[in-house]
């Protein structure tokens, strides 16, 4: 009874998103407040129709309900209580209901906290993500139903891919979808403001949020799906450039660009056309990342590829909302007015080459993702695309990015003093140099690890020092420099603090090329050198967990002949599907990390094994999650909290609220 | 519809070993589980139907070689190898039987006294293109390689016109405007102050 709830309740919220589109629309074009007005409730309750029927899939799930196919396909009863919730989306069609869940979370959102935008504009944008909606849940409830039910359950679950069942995948998801899916409101403000032909200033103000909003979970998603790999996958990879990783990738950096432009259309009325162009842009990349991997073209071993309803569906979707978008883009960006005029050497001017910088990487992961399935499709050609290829060209552009960050953050807005910023950066420049020496003196090649090691620093101090500078400028005790540091805004913490983190990620990057690895059969009682440590078994055994069985080692980590910690790598055999995965025994010590994992035994009781040394490599997760919280502290700036810039005062002061 | 339970067989995509468990059921056709580790990350395909078999050994201490440079550059040359049968994994990271195969085959080769560059040539002769995870540069990835510098040279032309446009059109002071000299007096501020900007 409950699942029929759930389904019928997906019905209604498809209807209640076409009543969302299609009355507020009417409403804008015929100037009508009181169809306009429908909007906001209709968002609303589309949402909690969607939270009901997602519930209602997770009721499934929890009591394993073995009528259900989904539940069939991706549980089992003995499965740990958390599993049996993450296994909601662990699945095609829980996902995409996921999916649609945030969707209409984000219309909702928009519902609640719009009070302050002009009624047009907000009818407009809810109007578009009610058509999205819609879409969404017309896919669903066509292809990809996960009500469906079957005549004779079997007694026992699949099970959840083994791999899946972990505490990382079961908040990864939610994150990154809240990222992906969060860019949504972006697009839809943009398509809104075309819709209407005004774009402002204030519009800026209105869409800041929603994409620092979206831009942090996205942050958080990556950095805890790379990390999850990290451990999971059993070599200690973070990173492979596959073209699912690309997938999230690519809206993160029209993100991370969005957010720069729209700071600039915000503060100087420039960038206008542009910043809107990134916000239909960014999620585009979304629904481009939802195409490649929800229609099986990339994965085309995957059984579901076979079927071609659902990436046509999907790949339909794609070209209805990005071709539309654009059409509108092309139909109304020339008649924009051109913004506020400044010079090449600016704030303005730097976030420029900001924007042309990510924008070319941008470019570089989608023509690398799409390249070989282009060449494939036109000449039956096949290459393979793979890290040694986006290594080879993305680096020459982040690395001068890495370096252009400070200084475009010393800049002043309108007309800036590049000698006077680069006075300002010696110190950083010289810690990082100072830093790079004694890192290569340390760690030794390779060459782009130092190098890049030095950029980093410097990017760390460089970051930190504009705060720094502001608060001791003329100061005149310890007080002053503390009361003032208080008084700074938050976005200008906001974004020292994120471009620190940006630099504590490349730090972690950079340590990789010193990494230390060990693959040797480990025979117990004998000691292994990884880097400064060795690493010993002390015990061998089998165990067995809730729905696996596993042999595990006890590992010792020595340092200096003592014994400093004890790891535990195993081997994970899951009944139910027959898979073995492999746990990582890890131990942090400082930044760094040892790492082991274990493969097959022998006959003479060693079992082969491999270890690593990865120093610094934690700095890659930290400096995401410092990202992050610098995009929060933005958030949290009164100036820009959502919904507090008002129309009459941005209208009246443009720059009153600085 | 009923439920039947899913086939198993040995999938001829993966390595040795593997299982792929497929079920095919009135239109209902879920999934293959190709051994592969990697595929990981941001994991939204993961979350769907993917599935891969986790275990720990690539490279096996039994095929390395004595002489760490010669393994070291056996390395080096299969981690830029695509496994054939896998997705997206490197001969050096993979567990199918075929990239174990050419592991040995690579180390061979450099025993016998290849260069790296006639090993990759040998390697890239028998299996073309797509055994290389860097595309070689000829007519068909020319784009492909020059992209970046493309999408750079685009902007980079874009951005100049855009400036010669705006320079035609009359330049804004960046002087104080009266009305902002009236604002600063009325905070109290001198005009010189260094402007606290808050971005």
């Amino acid at each position: 009874m409950i699942v029929e709830v759930g389904h019928y309740a997906l019905i209604l919220a498809l209807a209640l998103a076409l009543l969302q589109f299609a009355i507020p629309f009417a409403g804008a074009r015929l100037n009508d407040p009181a169809l306009m007005r429908v909007a906001r409730p209709t968002a609303i309750s589309q949402f909690s129709f969607v939270a009901l029927a997602y519930g209602a899939l997770t009721y499934a799930h929890v009591v394993s309900d073995f009528s259900l196919v989904n539940v069939i396909e991706n549980s089992h009863s003995l499965k740990p209580f958390i599993y049996k919730i993450s296994g909601v989306w662990g699945n095609h069609e829980g996902s995409m209901l996921l999916w649609v869940l945030v969707l209409s979370l984000c219309g909702a959102l928009i519902a609640i906290f719009s009070s302050a935008m002009p009624d047009k504009l907000r009818a407009d944008a809810l109007s578009v993500q009610g058509l999205l909606g819609a879409a969404f849940l017309l896919f669903i409830l066509l292809t990809s139903n996960p009500f469906a039910r079957v005549d004779q359950p079997p007694w026992e679950g699949r099970d959840l891919n083994p791999i899946l069942q972990d505490p990382g995948l079961a908040i990864h998801p939610p994150l990154l979808y809240l990222g992906y899916v969060g860019f949504s409101i972006v697009f839809s403000f943009a398509a809104a403001a075309l819709i209407g032909g005004r774009i402002d200033a204030a519009w800026a103000r209105f869409a800041r949020p929603w994409t620092l909003f979206a831009w942090v979970a996205l942050t958080l998603g990556i950095a805890m799906g790379s990390y999850w790999a990290y451990y999971t996958l059993g070599w200690g990879g973070f990173w492979f450039w596959d073209p699912v990783e690309n997938a999230s990738l690519m809206p993160w950096i029209a993100g991370t660009a969005l957010l720069h432009s729209a700071a600039v259309m915000e503060k100087r009325e420039a960038l206008k056309v542009w910043t809107i162009f990134l916000s239909i842009l960014a999620f585009s990349l979304s629904l481009l990342g939802t195409f490649l991997v929800r229609s099986g073209v990339l994965t085309s071993v995957h059984a579901f590829a076979s079927d071609p309803e659902r990436g046509v569906f999907i790949l339909g979707i794609l070209v209805f909302f990005i071709g539309g978008a654009l059409a509108l883009f092309a139909l109304r960006a020339g008649s924009l007015p051109v913004g506020g005029l400044f010079a090449p050497i600016s704030r303005e001017g730097a976030l420029v080459v900001n924007n042309l910088l990510l924008s070319a990487s941008c470019a570089t992961v989608v023509i690398g993702t799409l390249y070989p399935l282009a060449l494939e499709a036109l000449t039956g050609e096949k290459i393979s695309v793979g890290p040694p290829f986006f290594n080879t060209v993305l680096i020459p552009i982040a690395l001068p990015l890495a370096l252009l960050m400070p200084i475009g953050q010393m800049l002043a807005w309108k007309r800036g003093d590049l000698p006077a910023a680069l006075a300002r950066l010696r110190a950083a420049f010289a810690v990082g140099v100072l830093a790079a020496a004694a890192l290569g003196a340390r760690y030794g090649t390779p060459f782009l690890s130092i190098v890049s090691a030095g950029a980093a620093v410097y990017l760390i101090v460089g970051g930190l020092s504009d705060i720094a500078q502001r608060a001791a400028f003329r100061a005149s005790s310890a007080g002053a420099v503390f009361t003032r540091l208080r008084g700074l805004a938050l976005s200008a913490w906001g974004t020292s603090v994120s471009h620190a983190g940006m630099g504590l990620t490349l730090l972690g990057l950079a340590a990789t090329g010193w990494g230390v690895e060990n693959i040797v059969a480990m025979k117990p009682g004998d000691y292994y050198d990884v880097g400064p440590y060795k690493l010993g078994i002390e015990e061998i055994s089998p165990r067995n967990g809730p729905n696996y069985s596993e042999i595990y080692a006890v590992m010792a980590v020595r340092s200096g002949g003592e014994t400093i910690a004890r790891i535990e790598p195993a081997k994970r055999f899951y009944q139910a599907r027959k898979m073995q995965r492999s746990e990582a025994g890890v131990v942090t010590l400082g930044l760094g990390q040892v790492y082991a994992a274990i493969g097959e035994s022998h006959e003479d009781g060693a079992i082969d094994a491999r270890l690593y040394w990865k120093p610094f490599v934690t700095l890659i997760w930290i400096g995401a999650l410092v990202m992050a919280f610098g995009g929060g502290l933005s958030l949290a700036d009164r100036r820009l909290r959502i919904g507090v810039a008002r129309r009459a005062q941005v209208a009246a002061m443009p720059e009153a609220a600085e | 519809m009923k439920w039947k339970p899913p086939s198993l067989s040995l999938s001829r995509f993966a390595g040795e070993g593997t299982l792929t468990i497929s079920m095919v059921d009135e239109g209902l056709n879920l999934l293959a589980l190709p051994r592969k580790r990697r595929r990981a990350g941001v994991g939204v395909v993961m979350v769907t139907a993917m599935a891969l078999i986790s275990s720990a050994h690539a490279v096996t201490p039994g095929e390395m070689l004595p002489d760490p440079a010669m393994e070291a550059r056996a390395r080096a040359i299969t981690s830029e190898l695509r496994c054939l049968v896998c997705q997206n994994q490197s001969v050096d990271d993979s567990d199918a039987a075929l990239a174990k195969d050419l592991r040995v085959l690579v180390r061979e080769k450099l025993k016998d006294g290849m260069s790296d560059a006639e090993v990759k040539d040998y390697v890239h002769s028998r299996y073309g293109d797509f055994v290389l995870l860097r595309p070689p540069l000829k007519l068909d990835t020319i784009l492909l390689w020059t992209a970046p510098f493309l999408a750079l040279l685009a902007g980079a032309s874009a951005v100049w016109s855009a400036s010669r446009r705006r320079r035609a059109a009359p330049v804004e002071s960046t002087e104080l405007t009266a009305q902002e000299r009236a604002r600063l007096a009325a905070l109290g501020l001198p005009e010189r102050q260094p402007r606290d900007s808050a971005e």
